[in-house]
Parts: structure tokens; C-alpha cells; sequence
């Protein structure tokens, strides 16, 4: 929009962030990302996640590598001359300012006469839903409005990236929900380049196109959550993302897959797009077509893949519906799994939650 | 069952509260309060309340006070202006030999204040080191002026600012100024549009604090600006010098004084001290 462009315009981020610091902690990630694009870095406290966002944002200052945004290169330049903005944890809204004012001291630091900024920063409030909370100041805010408002702020600069470092951490869990199901629309309406850090799986998946994940310092895997969940390289990603995700449209505690895929049956009950997820460990593998299972979903599959983390086995998929199912050694021996054979997958309706999207 | 067990846990506290305050504490702690309380009871006592309006009225005083009130705020309008960005710089930035400069910005809490005003004089006195060159080059000079009074004031009150403003500055999270930088905020917009408003109260007790320091400045005021009236006597040099001559000219003004200081304490408490 109005972001500035390079010579060749918006080729999104191109990012080799290196930063060393006195306590021999380093920090070696590559980050690419496509204008529109949502990346989540993901992984355990400490990993430098928060560091690599801080990177990004001017924060903290590269050591090496580089970082170039649209095909300007951002290397040393200060963070308020970035077109970058950062929704923080928990969220740092200016306690003297009113809602209002705190949109608006973005486009303010950017030259915008005054009345203009406010008018600006009234559309915000409006598009988030917040217009009857103008001139509330942060402490009056509920968190889910707090996280919208600093939405709000980062957005109100039209930065070409923009960050965010655990949108959802400080929130309860029943906010969390209707709060990630509105970030994942306005990140989807977000024509730049997304950076989000969590180490919440879910968050993670929901929220994101491509998934980094990263542990002492470094890139461990990258890619879509889905592969990332199906075949996880390391045993820290596979407790990680333990999680089968789908996207569809419930109608009470069933939730039709996307693409005229199978149903999943839910212990949530919602209407509309949702998202339906189960971990692997729920997953129960039979080698023939159960009779007496109590079971209300049931698949047949073929499995695609076995790996082994810890005393566990991963086993990937694919059939009707692709899915990640965790087996203890004894039990992949006992039904003799292997790539090509053929199985039947069952998972309790009780160990599916649905989510709205 | 759990109850009467928690009854009588309550009670527990209860009972130690109301047994008495051992003697070789509570003795000492009557002492003190007395020691604290009587100077002041007795300035009161010996007050001549029926020469008080004449004392009062009498242009000496209202030069004295006038000049008073006039000094300390404007030694406080510096120490704002000069103390509060220091107070930025020790808190907020990183320099070799910080810890230095906050001991030597520190140094007149502690220092006699006479000594103060003796090397006030010899930096800023017409022969000294800056005074010299300010004699010379503006024709400027601080000794034994209106304008000394302010410096001196200001030399003695400044470290009280500091303290202050630095360690509420302390106390702020310093993100907040990073999260108006990605906004697009430079460094000093950062500071005045978000840091300021933030720290307003921490500045604000300083400002009392170095106020009331300023307005009972003596020892650096007599030392480099001298004891002249109407221009650099200011009341508690008035005081000292109608002690000797009019004792209760030296009563009155000190219980204007006093009632400075009380209306100070009052607005501390109630506005700054007890803010969450």
C-alpha cells in the first residue's frame, strides 16, 4: 500500500539473521517470506525466537548475515526508519494514551497532521470492533481488546512486515479462542509479510502458512504444519506439533472437511468454519474394519511412513483423510505395520476438539 | 473439625499484638518522637501570636519570603531542565565511567553545603575558572546576586531531582520506548511523547523534594551569594539574622517556614507518596 518498495517492488522478506551474544548464545536463522505470507517461528523458551522478532524489528542489532525487506536492505537501519510493525506480548499500549491516541501514534510519528491521524485511528477502532472504546485507556481494556487495539497500532503504519511475538500468550483460554479465530482474518486480509513467534503449537498452525521451527538457536525443520506434523524430524518437533489439524464447516459437533472430504465428529459443538484437531496419540490403528468400537470416527487409510521418536512410533497416513497417529513399538510389531498396508483408523469423538476459524 | 483449628490460628496474632510493647524499645521510641516533636512544639509555645500580624506584615519578611519563593522555584525550573535529562542518561544509556558520574552527581547530597558554596565560588566566583570567562566574554556575573542564589539552590537541590527521576525512570519498563521507536518514534520522541508522561510522577515528587532542599538552603547561599536584603536574603538567612537581633522576628519567619514545609509534606502524601 503505502509502504515503501524497492527498485523491483514487493518481493517480501529475504532474511539471514545472525546475532552473538557475550553469553555464547547465537542465533543462525534463515527467514524467507512471500508478500501475503504468514511465518511462525515456533519453538521452546529460549530457542531465540524473541530475539530473531527483536532482530527483525531494529531491536536488537544483526551481528551478521542480513535482512532485506521488499529489496531494500534494513541492515542498520534504526527501527523507527523501518516499515515494520510489532505487536508485543503483552502488548506495551501506552498507559496515558486512550485507545485512540495509541492507534494514532504511529501515523503521528509519521508526519500525519493530527486530525487526520485520529480520524485514521477511529477506522481502525471500527474495523476491529472496538469504536465504543475510543477513549478507554489500556487498563480499562479486556485483554482481547488490548491485543486488538495493539493490532490495530502496529497495522495503523502500513508497515511491509509485521510482527508479532506471542499474540495469544497473555490471554485466557476462553478469549484466546474468538481472539485467534479474529487474528487469523485480519492476518489473512494482511497483504505484507507476517512474522509471528509462539511456542504454542495450535497458535502456530491456525495462525500460520509455514512453520520454522527453531531450538538453540538455529533452524531445526521448515514447512506447512501439516507436513510438519505428519513427519517431524526431531523428537522435541514431534512432541511439538503432535497434532492433527483440518480445516471445514461444522454444523453442531460434526465438522465437514474441506474439499468434499470425510466428517470428523467433535467434542465442541460450533457453527460455521472451524478447525478440527486431535493428537496422534489419539488415534487408535486396527487391521481390519472394527465392529464393536465406540468410536465415532472412523477412517480407512494407508500407511504412508513410520518413524520412530523415542519409544514411540510416528505413523503417517494418507487415505481419505491424512492423518499422524503415535504407537507404541509393541503395538506398530503386533499389527505388522508397513509402508502400503492397508489399516483402519478410529479416534473418540471426546479427543476432538473443534475451533472456530 | 478444620474450624475451631482456624478460629484459634486467628486469635494466635491477635493476642501477640496486645501484649505490651517491651520497655527497652518502646522507652527509646517516646524518646525519639519527643526529641522530634518538642523543637517544634516549642517554636509554637514561644510564638508571640499577638505581635505575629504585625511581624508578619512587615515588609522584611514579605522581601525575605518573596525572594525565598522566587529562588527555589526557579533553582527548580533548572534542576527540571538540567537534572531530568541527566537522569535519562544515567538510567537509560550505557557510558564508560557511569558510575563515576552518578557518585559525582550524587556528591552534594552528602557534601556540607558550605563547602558547596566555596566551590561554587571558585568555579563561578569572578575570578574563578568559569566566572572568569563568563565576567569576560558576557559580562556576567553570580556571586552575591539574585542570580547566585538560584545557582547555589539549584547546585544543592539537583541530586535530589536525580535520585528521583532516575529511579522512577528505573522502575519504567524501558520497552515502552521501543515499542514507540517501532512505531516510528525517534529516540527523544520516545522520551517526550511516552517516557515523560510515564515518569510524570517520579518527576513530580522530585520537583517537591528539591523545591523544599532549595527553599531551606542556607550554608551555599551565605557562602557564594551572600546575606544581602531584597537580594539574596533569602528567610532562612533572614532567620539567622533576626535570631541575633529580634528573636521574634527570627520566631515568626521560622513558623512561615514551618507552614511551607507542612503544606509540602501534605501534597507529597496525599498526591505522589501513597500513588500506587
Amino acid at each position: 500500500m503505502t509502504g515503501p518498495a524497492g527498485p523491483t517492488g514487493p518481493t517480501g522478506l529475504d532474511a539471514h539473521l545472525i546475532v552473538e551474544r557475550g553469553d555464547a548464545f547465537r542465533l543462525d536463522v534463515r527467514l524467507t517470506a512471500a508478500p501475503g505470507e504468514v511465518v511462525a517461528l515456533l519453538g521452546p523458551n529460549g530457542a531465540g525466537k524473541t530475539t530473531a522478532l527483536r532482530a527483525l524489528a531494529g531491536l536488537t542489532p544483526l551481528t551478521g548475515g542480513h535482512l532485506v525487506l521488499d529489496g531494500l536492505s534494513l541492515d542498520g537501519t534504526p527501527p523507527e526508519n523501518r516499515p515494520v510493525g510489532v505487536v508485543f506480548q503483552d502488548y506495551l499500549l501506552f498507559p496515558h494514551l486512550s485507545a485512540l491516541d495509541n492507534i494514532a501514534f504511529g501515523p503521528r510519528c509519521h508526519g500525519v497532521p493530527k486530525d487526520r491521524a485520529r480520524a485514521e485511528a477511529a477506522g481502525w477502532l471500527k474495523r476491529m470492533g472496538l469504536d465504543d472504546h475510543a477513549d478507554a485507556k489500556p487498563r480499562k481494556l479486556s485483554g482481547g481488546q488490548a491485543q486488538r487495539v495493539a493490532l490495530a497500532r502496529a497495522l495503523a503504519t502500513h508497515p511491509r512486515l509485521l510482527l508479532l511475538d506471542e499474540p495469544l500468550a497473555a490471554l485466557d483460554a476462553r478469549t484466546r479462542l474468538d481472539v485467534r479465530a479474529q487474528l487469523r482474518r485480519h492476518l489473512a486480509d494482511f497483504e505484507a509479510v507476517a512474522v509471528l513467534v509462539t511456542h504454542d503449537p495450535l497458535d502456530a498452525m491456525v495462525l500460520a502458512d509455514r512453520l520454522v521451527v527453531i531450538e538453540d538457536g538455529r533452524t531445526v525443520q521448515e514447512g506447512a504444519p501439516a507436513d510438519i506434523a505428519r513427519h517431524p524430524r526431531t523428537d522435541y518437533i514431534a512432541q511439538l506439533v503432535g497434532l492433527n489439524l483440518y480445516r471445514g464447516e461444522a454444523v453442531g459437533h460434526t465438522v465437514r472437511i474441506a474439499g468434499g472430504g470425510p466428517e470428523i465428529t467433535a467434542a465442541d459443538a460450533l457453527t460455521g468454519p472451524a478447525f478440527a484437531a486431535f493428537p496422534p496419540s489419539a488415534v487408535t490403528l486396527h487391521r481390519d474394519r472394527p465392529t464393536g468400537s465406540s468410536a465415532r470416527n472412523l477412517w480407512s487409510a494407508e500407511v504412508a511412513g513410520l518413524e520412530s521418536h523415542g519409544d514411540q512410533i510416528r505413523v503417517s497416513l494418507s487415505g481419505e483423510l491424512p492423518l499422524a497417529a503415535d504407537l507404541t513399538t509393541a503395538a506398530t510389531a503386533e499389527l505388522g505395520l508397513h509402508p502400503g498396508a492397508p489399516v483402519w483408523a478410529t479416534v473418540k469423538a471426546a479427543q476432538v476438539r473443534a475451533y472456530p476459524a | 473439625m478444620t474450624e475451631p483449628v482456624l478460629v484459634a490460628g486467628r486469635k494466635q496474632p491477635r493476642q501477640r499484638r496486645r501484649s505490651p510493647v517491651p520497655l527497652p524499645l518502646l522507652l527509646p521510641a517516646l524518646l525519639g518522637m519527643a526529641f522530634l516533636v518538642l523543637p517544634l512544639a516549642g517554636l509554637l509555645i514561644r510564638t508571640p501570636w499577638s505581635e505575629l500580624p504585625h511581624q508578619l506584615t512587615s515588609p522584611g519578611v514579605w522581601q525575605a519570603l518573596r525572594l525565598s519563593l522566587i529562588a527555589a522555584t526557579c533553582a527548580t525550573a533548572v534542576c527540571l531542565v538540567l537534572g531530568v535529562p541527566l537522569a535519562w542518561l544515567l538510567a537509560r544509556t550505557e557510558f564508560p565511567g557511569r558510575g563515576l558520574v552518578r557518585a559525582l552527581v550524587t556528591l552534594p547530597l552528602v557534601l556540607p553545603p558550605v563547602v558547596g558554596g566555596v566551590a561554587l565560588l571558585l568555579a563561578l566566583g569572578r575570578n574563578g575558572i568559569v566566572g572568569r570567562w563568563l565576567d569576560e566574554a558576557f559580562g556576567v556575573t553570580l556571586p552575591f546576586t539574585t542570580a547566585g542564589v538560584v545557582v547555589a539552590e539549584a547546585f544543592v537541590a539537583m541530586p535530589f531531582l536525580v535520585i528521583s527521576v532516575e529511579g522512577t525512570l528505573r522502575a519504567a519498563d524501558p520497552r515502552y520506548e521501543e515499542a514507540a521507536m517501532t512505531l516510528g518514534a525517534s529516540r527523544f520522541t520516545a522520551f517526550r511523547r511516552v517516557t515523560l508522561p510515564l515518569i510524570a510522577p517520579g518527576i513530580a515528587a522530585g520537583s517537591v523534594l528539591a523545591w523544599a532542599r532549595a527553599l531551606g538552603e542556607f550554608g551555599a547561599t551565605i557562602t557564594f551569594a551572600g546575606n544581602f536584603p531584597g537580594r539574596t536574603q533569602t528567610m532562612p538567612l533572614a532567620v539567622y539574622l533576626a535570631l541575633q537581633s529580634d528573636p521574634a522576628a527570627a520566631i515568626a519567619l521560622s513558623l512561615v517556614l514551618l507552614l511551607v514545609s507542612i503544606a509540602v509534606l501534605a501534597g507529597l502524601r496525599d498526591r505522589w507518596m501513597t500513588a500506587p
